[in-house]
C-alpha cells in the first residue's frame, strides 16, 4: 500500500457543548475567589516558572474555565509555589490556593 | 420674548427644553414620532443601577408640562437662516420662528440585519439587545418555540467598531447594557448559562465595573474574548456558533438557545435634510461635529444652531441630562451677546 502520509489530526477545537468544566467547578468550591479573575495577566508576566517555560496562570485559569483539562493536567506541576503571583493579581485572586486545588483535582480526577 | 426651537423629544430634548422654559425663553419642542422620550420608551431597566426606565421618562415628563409648545408627529420640511434667525417649515404646512435651535435628535439603532452573518431575521433565536429590553417589559424571555432558553450567548460591537458596517466607532454603551442585561437573565433564569463574547470590555463609567465583577463573581457569567464571524441554525433552532477564544488562541464552538446581539448607536438618518439645509458639519463616524469638543462642546459650526445628546456621538442618559443643563447656559449667553451686538450696531448708525 502507498503510504500518502495523511493522520488524523486530533481537533484543537474547543467543544463547549462537550466540556463538563468539572475542574472548575471543584475549584470554585474549594477557593471562590477564582472567580474573581479577569485574565489580565499580571500574575504570569513575573511568573518564575513563565521565565523558562511557557506555562501561565492566567492560560490554567481559562483553561480551567473552557473545560480543557488535558491541558491543565500537562501544565499546572510546573508552578514552582513560589508565590509571586499572589502579590502581583490586581483582584487579589488566591492564586497559590488555586494552583493547589488545580493539582489535587488533576491528580484525584481519574476521567482527565 | 426670545424663542428656541428644540428639535427631537428624547432625554435631551425633554431636559433640555424644561431648562429653558425655566429660564423665561419660548420653547417649542419639535417630535416626530407621538411620544416624548426617545429610546428610553423602549428600555425596561437602566445600567448600572437597573432602575426602571419609566422612572426616569416620567420624572422627565412631570418638568416638560409647563409652558413648553410641544409638537408631537411633527417633522422640520425646510430650514432658512438669516440674519435675525430662523424661519422653520414644519409637515401640515405650518411654520415657525426660532432665535437659536437645538439638535437634540438623538440616534439610530444599528439595524443587525445588516450583519446577514449572524442570522438576525433569518435564523428563529437570534434577537438584539433592543428585542431582549422589549422581552423583560413583558416579563418573560422565550424562544421562539415557546421554551426557556438554558444557554444563551450575547455577540458584542455588533455594527459598531466595524467599518465594513460603516459604523467605526465604539458605542460606548453596549457593554454595559450586555452586562446589565445577562445579569437579569440570570435572575430571571437561575439555572441558565450566560456568555458573553466581547473585545475589549468598556466599563467607563461609575460602578460599571462592580456589575461587571457581580455578572462574574456571583452570577458566573462567563467571558469570551472573541468576535464571532458567523452564526449556524441547527434543526432544533438552536444556533451554532463558532469563535476564537483569543486568550487561549484557539478555535471555539458551542450551541445556544438564544443568541443576543449587542446592537450599537449609529447617526440618526432622519435629520440629513436639517444638516443640509443649516450647512452642518458633520465627523467622520457621521454624528455631528461640535465645534469644540473641549470648549464648546454644545455649538455646532453654524452660530446659533447646538446640539446635545447622542446626536453628537454616543452617550448615556447621564451625560446627556447633563448637556442639557449645560447647553441652556450657551444659548442663553449666544442670545444675550446678539441682542448686544444689535444694539451696538444700531448705535453705531445713528452716529
Ligand atoms: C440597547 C441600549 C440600551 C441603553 N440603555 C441605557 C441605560 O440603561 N442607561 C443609559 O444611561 N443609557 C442607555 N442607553 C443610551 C440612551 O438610550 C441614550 O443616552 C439616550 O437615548 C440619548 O437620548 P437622546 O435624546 O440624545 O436621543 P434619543 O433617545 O434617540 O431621542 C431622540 C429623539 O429625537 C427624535 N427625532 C430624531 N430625529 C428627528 C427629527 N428630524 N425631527 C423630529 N424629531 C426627531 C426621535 O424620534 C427621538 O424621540 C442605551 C442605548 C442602547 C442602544
Ligand atoms: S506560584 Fe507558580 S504561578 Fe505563581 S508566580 Fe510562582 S511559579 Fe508562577
Ligand atoms: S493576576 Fe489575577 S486577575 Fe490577573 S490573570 Fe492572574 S489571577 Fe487573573
Ligand atoms: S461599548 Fe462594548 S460592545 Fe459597544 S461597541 Fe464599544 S466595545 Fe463594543
Amino acid at each position: 500500500m502507498i503510504e500518502f502520509g495523511y493522520s488524523i489530526q486530533s481537533n484543537r477545537q474547543i467543544d463547549f457543548d462537550r466540556n463538563t468544566r468539572q475542574v472548575y467547578k471543584y475549584i470554585r468550591r474549594k477557593e471562590p475567589s477564582i472567580d474573581w479573575c479577569m485574565s489580565c495577566g499580571t500574575c504570569a508576566s513575573g511568573c518564575t516558572a513563565g521565565y523558562a517555560s511557557d506555562f501561565s496562570l492566567r492560560r490554567m485559569i481559562l483553561l480551567a474555565r473552557r473545560g480543557e483539562e488535558k491541558e491543565i493536567r500537562d501544565g499546572i506541576f510546573r508552578c514552582r509555589l513560589c508565590g509571586k503571583c499572589l502579590n502581583a493579581c490586581p483582584r487579589g485572586v488566591n492564586t497559590r490556593n488555586i494552583i493547589y486545588w488545580m493539582q489535587q483535582a488533576v491528580k484525584n480526577t481519574q476521567t482527565l | 420674548m426670545k424663542s428656541i426651537a428644540v428639535i427631537g423629544g428624547g432625554v435631551a430634548g425633554m431636559e433640555a427644553a424644561a431648562k429653558l422654559s425655566k429660564m423665561g425663553f419660548s420653547v417649542t419642542l419639535i417630535e416626530k414620532t407621538n411620544q416624548l422620550g426617545g429610546k428610553l420608551n423602549k428600555w425596561h431597566a437602566l445600567f448600572p443601577s437597573r432602575r426602571p426606565a419609566d422612572e426616569v421618562l416620567n420624572g422627565l415628563k412631570t418638568r416638560v408640562q409647563l409652558g413648553i409648545n410641544i409638537l408631537l408627529n411633527t417633522e422640520v420640511e425646510h430650514i432658512e437662516n438669516d440674519d435675525d434667525g430662523f424661519a422653520i417649515a414644519l409637515n401640515q404646512n405650518r411654520m415657525i420662528t426660532a432665535h437659536a435651535i437645538l439638535l437634540a435628535t438623538g440616534f439610530d439603532i444599528f439595524d443587525a440585519g445588516k450583519k446577514e452573518e449572524y442570522g438576525h431575521g433569518i435564523y428563529d433565536n437570534v434577537i438584539t439587545s433592543v428585542e431582549l429590553e422589549k422581552a423583560f417589559r413583558s416579563g418573560a424571555v422565550k424562544t421562539l418555540q415557546g421554551k426557556t432558553p438554558k444557554k444563551i450567548a450575547f455577540i458584542h460591537c455588533v455594527g459598531s467598531r466595524d467599518e465594513k458596517a460603516g459604523n467605526p466607532h465604539c458605542s460606548k454603551v453596549c457593554c454595559v447594557t450586555g452586562v446589565k442585561q445577562a445579569i437579569e437573565l440570570k435572575e430571571m433564569i437561575p439555572d441558565s448559562e450566560i456568555y458573553m463574547f466581547y473585545l475589549d470590555l468598556r466599563m467607563f463609567g461609575r460602578h460599571f465595573e462592580e456589575l461587571y465583577k457581580e455578572a462574574q463573581v456571583k452570577h458566573h457569567i462567563q467571558f469570551i474574548r472573541g468576535r464571532l464571524s458567523e452564526a449556524f441554525e441547527n434543526q432544533d433552532h438552536t444556533v451554532m456558533i463558532k469563535i476564537e477564544d483569543t486568550l487561549i488562541a484557539r478555535p471555539l464552538k458551542m450551541n445556544v438557545d438564544l443568541l443576543v446581539l449587542l446592537v450599537g448607536m449609529q447617526p440618526s438618518g432622519s435629520i440629513n435634510k436639517i444638516i443640509h439645509d443649516l450647512e452642518l458639519e458633520k465627523e467622520k463616524d457621521g454624528f455631528l461635529k461640535q465645534a469644540d469638543k473641549h470648549l464648546a462642546p454644545h455649538k455646532t459650526n453654524i452660530p446659533g444652531v447646538f446640539v446635545i445628546g447622542a446626536a453628537s456621538g454616543p452617550k448615556t442618559i447621564e451625560e446627556t441630562v447633563n448637556e442639557a443643563g449645560a447647553v441652556t447656559f450657551e444659548i442663553a449667553d449666544y442670545l444675550q451677546n446678539k441682542i448686544a451686538t444689535k444694539i451696538l450696531k444700531n448705535e453705531n448708525s445713528f452716529i
